[in-house]
């Protein structure tokens, strides 16, 4: 889709295996000592860093991921 | 140029501090009124739902700018999640959605940084005007009095504005794609008060005095209804003159300010479910991506048509949840099932509305990555010819 002229651009397969492969381990992490993260995400005060940094922490990891999961399927923007 | 972005850098972290010095006000007294399980325990279909939802509210945001809010919230509280907890995890996904879809947008050259930085600041105390005022209507009329003010709020503002904004789709089709600045936004263009602001990727130049009152405006209704961006980005391109394009993905950025900002006063006293927060952000990533590519095929127009659809949609599932307060508050007397009946159907109006913009967004999109070379050819020739008429 997002080729030009005589040179094919190449698809980002290992950055998108490598933050797949992040994103599933944060979440994993995430999801197996919730009630830690329960406790200690939802107590307020000084810990209110902790939600606001995992959240940054998921944009990028994740957003980074969703972005060349896309890449590789060949969904890009038009270029115009 | 550094100068620039040091100015910008500090301008948001002169928002945040101004957010966070001012004391929690809604936050801290929802708070309050929590009794019992804050956080919830997790079943599998509550992650797949929120997925989901995720990703189609990351979807219509990623073309539109905002959405998703209106579905999320009351779909979390029907899973057991208190009001005050789906609020906060609901905002606390937005920021980084709306992180990932300006950065998305700015790089197809689509964000005016500067319209959304001032835009942003002048929400955030939209937000607390809009928050003074909830305070007042709960102090008065209590909770149904409040919620029967939201839904009010709702349905005026939703068929106004939404009207409008499907009525131009409808013309702006008619005349074959052909989009044109609104006549008041000309006007006001030519309004020459000091200081003029110089909006690049918007190429408007416009009076500061007209930009204050639409963020204010967009952090009240943010602050009253949870989706600011359905009065942000019709005055962007209304009165401000900015295109549909630019007006969609500057709204990110406002987005962006107001979600961390009220983050921020929801993760101090506590509120945030984070497994709720990465459950939906797992699908509004994945969809936020998609909506934001969606905007470089399709025609401009459809992101009037997509908003103004779901404006209108949601305005009648609000209409449809009024009942319940005006029995609450002694207005009226309709039968209790008839009320939950149609807080359902309000409800599953909602989605509806969320799901058609969806769809709308994937299949304009999929035809437009279909067409061959020789159909855009004539599409432009067409598209030159309406443009020559009209001029």
């Amino acid at each position: 889709m997002a080729k030009s002229p005589g040179r094919i651009k190449k698809k980002p397969y290992l950055k998108a295996l490598l933050f797949g492969i992040t994103s599933a381990g944060l979440y994993w992490v995430v999801f197996t000592h919730e009630a830690f993260v329960k406790n200690h995400w939802g107590k307020g005060g000084i810990y209110a860093v902790l939600p606001i940094a995992t959240a940054f922490l998921f944009s990028f990891i994740h957003g980074s991921f969703t972005n060349h999961f896309y890449s590789v399927l060949g969904i890009e923007a038009k270029k115009k | 140029m550094t100068k620039k972005k040091l100015i910008y850098a500090a301008l948001l972290a002169a928002i945040v501090f101004v957010a966070i010095a001012s004391p929690a006000l809604a936050t801290g007294e929802q708070v309050k009124a929590i009794k019992g399980v804050r956080f919830i325990d997790l079943k599998l279909w509550y992650a797949v739902f929120l997925f989901i939802v995720g990703f189609i509210g990351g979807l219509v945001s990623g073309f539109i700018g905002s959405g998703g809010a209106f579905v999320l919230t009351p779909g979390m509280m029907s899973l057991g999640v208190p009001g005050a907890v789906a609020v906060a995890s609901n905002m606390c996904h937005k920021f980084p959605k709306a992180l990932v879809g300006a950065i998305k947008r700015h790089k197809y050259g689509q964000v005016d940084l500067k319209l959304g930085l001032m835009l942003g600041i002048s929400a955030s105390v939209g937000v607390e005007i809009g928050v003074k005022i909830m305070q007042y209507v709960q102090q008065m009329w209590g909770d149904a009095g409040s919620n029967l003010y939201v839904s009010f709020a709702f349905v005026v503002v939703l068929i106004t504005v939404g009207g409008y904004v499907f009525y131009d789709a409808w013309r702006i089709t008619k005349r074959g794609g052909l989009d044109i600045v609104p006549k008041l936004a000309m006007r006001l263009q030519k309004i020459n008060i000091p200081p003029m602001v110089n909006l690049k990727t918007a190429n408007v130049r416009i009076s500061a005095w007209f930009t204050i009152p639409l963020g204010i405006a967009t952090g009240m209704l943010a602050a009253t209804i949870a989706v600011g961006g359905f009065i942000g980005v019709p005055g962007m391109i209304y009165l401000i003159g900015a295109s549909s394009l630019v007006a969609s993905a500057t709204e990110l950025v406002i987005a962006f300010v107001m979600g961390l900002t009220g983050s921020i006063e929801w993760a101090l006293v506590g509120m945030i479910d984070i497994r709720l927060t990465l459950l939906i952000l797992a699908g509004s990533l994945f969809g936020i991506h998609l909506g934001a590519i969606g905007t470089t095929y399709v025609k401009e127009h459809m992101i009037k048509v997509v908003m103004g659809t779901i404006m209108l949609i949601v305005a009648l599932s609000r209409g449809f949840a009024i009942p319940k307060y005006t029995n609450q508050l002694g207005l009226t007397s309709i039968a209790d099932s008839s009320v939950k009946l149609m807080s359902n159907i309000s409800f599953g109006i909602m989605v509806f509305a969320l799901s058609l913009g969806a769809i709308i967004i994937l299949s304009s999109m999929i035809k437009a990555m279909r067409k061959k070379p020789s159909e855009i050819r004539e599409e432009v020739m067409d598209f030159e010819g309406a443009a020559d008429e009209t001029a």
